[in-house]
């Protein structure tokens, strides 16, 4: 049931901030800080996302075969690799690595 | 996600053919979509049914919060703060609407209707276009197929994983911070997007052990406020400077 209740709420907040940007009046969110505060609230999210689906398990720090894959798709980013291409390395040098860790 | 195609030899760009807008606009729209195989093995190896991880890919359809909302609930976050960070993510999504509705210059009535498209790739192959007929074109193609795509590839990817089971044995556990750092990565050009990510990271990490799930996650965002305000003292007292040099 909890999980539902996730769904629903980030259901109705992600539909919301939509429409909001198409229905305000053009100038309305248009201070600089603001926009620049919108900007960078992704990057960080994006970098802590990353780092703790890398390294974490439960609550603790790990290091294993999902750091191989990241960084096989940090290679594969800076290769400039489609996509597709980048989450397929991932995930074939972490089935790789597990595979040779037994 | 989607870099902006350059347009070459702006001379022609008045009356770029429907034919190129519609290329284009499917080219993204397949490519991204079939990214949505990612999620619906993600989400369906977080522990989610099949009906919950659908529901994520119609309704909230935005990538990165359904990958943060399932990995969250994954680590046994509270629903409340696991939608939080999904919604946080979000949000960049209404600063392309405000860009996307000065160009398309939709009627009120549709607004509702066009809403649940604006998102990153829509909004890279919107921007990208000379004219408001191709605009619109783009919007709608990219929009429609990547949204029949995106659903239809999380609903295989969900059966697939239920499927063949453990799905960490394939490392299909990696695909979401692979994801993750695939968006991210265009996004950290400046020193100021480094350091926000940067600080990120070491917030996410370090108060992982010691805050409940989830919690980290949104205490690294506030990264970005920190950076911008201590660039904002650090320019501000360099301008400082800069006038008392002037009186001098």
């Amino acid at each position: 049931m909890s999980v539902w209740i996730a769904i629903a709420v980030t259901a109705v907040g992600c539909y919301a901030v939509k429409l909001l940007g198409l229905l305000v009046p053009a100038g309305a969110l248009e201070r600089p800080l603001v926009r620049r505060l919108a900007a960078l609230l992704p990057v960080a999210l994006l970098a802590a996302l990353t780092a703790q689906q890398t390294f974490a398990d439960g609550q603790a720090l790990v290091l294993d075969a999902r750091a191989a894959g990241v960084a096989a798709a940090a290679v594969a980013l800076v290769l400039r690799a489609p996509f597709l291409l980048v989450v397929a390395a991932a995930v074939v040098v972490t089935a790789g690595a597990r595979a040779m860790g037994g | 996600m989607t870099e902006q195609t350059a347009v070459p030899g702006t001379g022609v760009v008045e009356d770029k053919p429907d034919a190129a807008v519609v290329r284009d606009a499917l080219g993204v729209g397949v490519a991204v979509g079939l990214s949505g195989f990612a999620f619906g093995v993600t989400s369906a190896g977080s522990g989610l049914t099949l009906m919950q991880t659908c529901a994520l890919s119609l309704l909230v359809f935005t990538g990165a919060s359904q990958f943060a909302l399932v990995g969250a609930l994954a680590a046994g976050g509270n629903p409340l703060t696991a939608a939080a960070g999904a919604f946080f993510l979000g949000v960049r999504n209404a600063f392309y609407g405000l860009r996307l509705s000065q160009l398309l210059a939709l009627p009120r009535a549709v607004r509702p209707f066009a809403a649940q498209w604006v998102i990153d790739e829509t909004t890279a192959v919107a921007l990208a276009q000379p004219t408001r007929r191709s605009v619109r074109i783009g919007f709608t193609v990219t929009g429609l197929t990547l949204y029949l795509l995106w659903n239809l590839t999380t609903l295989l990817g969900a059966l697939g994983a239920e499927a063949i089971g453990d799905t960490d044995a394939w490392g299909l556990d990696a695909a979401g911070p692979a994801v993750f750092l695939a968006l991210l990565a265009p996004m950290v050009r400046t020193t100021t997007e480094r350091a926000v990510a940067a600080l990120a990271v070491l917030l996410g990490l370090g108060l992982l052990p010691v805050l409940p799930a989830g919690v980290p996650v949104l205490v690294a965002a506030l990264a970005a406020p920190a950076v911008l305000w201590a660039r904002g003292r650090r320019r501000g007292s360099a301008v400082e400077d800069s006038a008392r040099e002037g009186e001098r």
